[in-house]
């Protein structure tokens, strides 16, 4: 990232009225005239409210707690989003549910990122065999579908990983399974971007500098290079977000995700068509939240991706 | 250009073969096939060690892969469970274009279930592809044409939500709204699930009203997307030379738009349509299973759940297959379209 120059460059006394703005200040002020973005983000910070705020509300037992003499009420004073096929409160489901699934979102882009980058980077900056082998390897998980993928992925992980408790709550392995097939389907990508950026980054000058003065490798590939390539990572990662939210619903719509009873916004779609004539509560309400999530996160990342382009870091 | 289309087939052999190592390697492993064979009952243990060694499943993996890629009609198995390799093998493997049997439906080749199903996924899909890129030029082009305009931005605020919709939601929506509240209305309602009403058989007419629903809610996602390509390449088009001298020389607007413009805008449409038509695949299995349509996405998923190898590695198999194939198309069709490209 350079710094403006441009307002320095008509004359010195220019320079003394207009403060130079960092980098990180060009990008927020740009960020900040995107609406769209802005509005994404104030959506996000609500439903963060909403499942982290209303979990003071309600408690997770009340959540999964199963009455069958009421099942598949419709929205009423005691239950605002109905009741689903089991007599479970669909508000409360929802809240626990929205935990999980932005905490799944969160954590597979975590290992996505680490996955793509590390791979993009090893394959980019020592080029050669390890880098066609790596590529193959990345070319051959591109080509097929991420849906198969991750429901050949889920089937393999299923059951393989023990229930852990965290925080004094309960998540099913099936959580940590989630996580890591999102995780290690999605990375290709990210891999691909990250592998053509240090191929160019590696042949400047400020790297050959660095390596006459007897840099390690690692140093070179972490503190020099990777910064240089983090804006593309950034946008990736959070539409990564969204991807990996929607990814989680469409495997727990077809029932390979998340085991009940714990709540995610997918897994309470699961069989809801079954009921689409008698009870449309159970699918409006949890497809909404996801809708609106992936909708505000794809906003926001539209608005990082033009903040952070460098071509137009000195508007 | 033959040379590259060579060279790019011949790329493609280790990519299949890394592919489908991978996939095996994760298929194995996921579950026993043997546990009921499909049925309700559970398959007793000595018929489960006999069903092992006659599908080979008690041979290593590598084995096991090896029968699956080569066949194993040139060794000879062990059939009665002596320790002894007795029965000459009657498989021939998938390079010898044999996808084996289904281990869950006893006995019935894997080519035979997939092409059952085959027809059904392409109609949907092609079908699909057509109305996606007819909507989308329109779409693109009227708001291009028309750009900041109220339609304008209201394509462009629809189609941002088009694109972060799950298909199940608009399927579950479109569902809700044109079958369910229409038939409440007194209105014609349009039939959810399957192919056609038994009661009438499988006319076309049949069919074709049962692919309203799945049809509509996938493309409106990709339609969303495409537009907002079409649009943007169209506008860069528009400002090109060329165009004004198109219409200098006083050629009719539709002749500049269609001929002279769209062609050029296409360009990267075909890349983009080329990329998705596998994503297409992929979003069949949840479109398949909301609207009960009989495809490959409901077979992949009823012989997934059952750790049925043959049949999901001849579904993945097909389908890498046809990303490979379509790559090549498009870098083809995209050297006929703009011929500055050459590949060598």
């Amino acid at each position: 990232m350079e710094t403006p120059v441009e307002s320095m460059s008509v004359n010195g006394l220019d320079a003394l009225e207009i403060p130079t703005l960092s980098p990180r200040a060009l990008i927020w002020r740009r960020f900040r005239r995107h609406k769209m973005a802005m509005a994404g983000i104030c959506i996000l910070v609500f439903l963060v409210l909403y499942s982290v705020v209303g979990a003071f509300f309600v408690s997770e037992s009340y959540a999964n707690y199963t009455d069958t003499s009421k099942r598949l009420q419709p929205p009423s004073a005691e239950h605002p989003f109905g009741t689903d096929t089991v007599g479970r409160d669909i508000l409360a489901r929802t809240i626990y549910g929205g935990q999980i699934s932005l905490l799944i979102g969160l954590f597979a882009v975590l290992v996505e990122t680490v996955v793509g980058v590390l791979i993009g980077a090893i394959a980019g900056y020592y080029g050669g065999p390890i880098d066609s082998i790596l590529m193959r390897f990345t070319e051959a998980m591109f080509n097929i579908p991420q849906l198969f993928l991750l429901l050949v992925m889920a089937k393999f992980f299923g059951g393989k990983i023990p229930t852990i408790q965290l925080f004094g709550r309960t998540f099913s392995g099936s959580v940590i399974v989630i996580i890591l097939i999102l995780g290690l389907t999605s990375w290709m990508y990210l891999a691909r971007i990250v592998r053509a950026d240090f191929l160019s980054l590696k042949e400047r000058e400020f790297i050959l500098a660095a390596r006459t003065i007897g840099t390690s490798n690692l140093a070179i590939i972490f503190q020099h290079i990777l910064p240089n390539s983090m804006a593309p990572i950034i946008v990736s990662a959070t539409l990564g977000v969204a991807n990996a939210i929607l990814s989680e619903a469409y495997i727990s719509f077809l029932g390979l995700g998340v085991r009940p009873p714990t709540a995610t916004w997918g897994n309470m779609l699961d069989g809801a068509y079954n009921y689409i004539e008698t009870a449309p509560w159970l699918w409006i309400f949890p497809g909404s939240l996801i809708v609106l999530t992936v909708l505000s996160i794809n906003f926001v990342g539209d608005g990082l991706r033009d903040a952070l382009d460098p071509r137009t870091l000195t508007q | 250009m033959t040379q590259y289309i060579i060279r790019r087939l011949l790329q493609a052999i280790p990519l299949l073969f890394i592919i489908s190592l991978i996939l095996f390697i994760l298929m194995r492993n996921t579950g026993d096939p043997l546990a009921t064979m499909g049925g309700r009952r559970l398959t007793r243990p000595e018929d489960r060690e006999r069903l092992a060694r006659q599908f080979g499943l008690d041979k290593p993996i590598y084995v096991q892969y090896l029968y699956w890629l080569i066949g194993n009609d040139w060794t000879k198995i062990d059939m009665d469970g002596d320790g002894i390799p007795e029965t000459p093998g009657t498989r021939k493997g998938v390079l010898r274009g044999e996808f084996g049997t289904s281990l869950v439906i006893r006995g019935k080749p894997v080519s035979t279930l997939i092409w059952e199903r085959l027809p059904n996924t392409l109609l949907l899909m092609i079908t699909t592809e057509v109305v996606i890129i007819i909507f989308s030029i329109i779409i693109g082009v009227y708001s291009a044409l028309r750009q900041y305009s109220v339609i304008d931005h209201l394509v462009t605020t629809v189609s941002f939500v088009g694109y972060s919709m799950p298909i199940f939601f608009i399927a579950l929506a479109s569902m809700y709204l044109f079958a369910v509240n229409f038939k409440k209305w007194g209105l014609p309602y349009l039939p959810t699930v399957g192919m056609f009403d038994p009661q009438i058989g499988k006319t076309p007419a049949q069919v074709a009203l049962h692919m309203v629903l799945p049809v509509f809610s996938m493309a409106l996602i990709s339609i969303a997307g495409y537009s907002r390509f079409v649009r943007a390449t169209m506008l860069e088009v528009m400002n090109e030379d060329y165009i004004r001298t198109a219409r200098a020389k006083g050629l009719p607007n539709f002749t500049i738009l269609f001929i002279h413009a769209l062609k050029n805008a296409s360009l990267p449409l075909v890349t983009i349509i080329g990329l998705d038509i596998p994503m297409l695949l992929g979003g069949a299995i949840v479109t398949e299973r909301i609207f009960a349509w009989p495809g490959m996405g409901r077979l992949f998923l009823d012989h997934v759940s059952r750790a049925d190898t043959p049949v999901v590695m001849g579904i993945l198999m097909l389908i890498s297959v046809a990303v490979i194939v379509f790559q090549l198309i498009t870098d083809i069709v995209y050297a006929w379209l703009d011929p500055r490209i050459r590949y060598t």
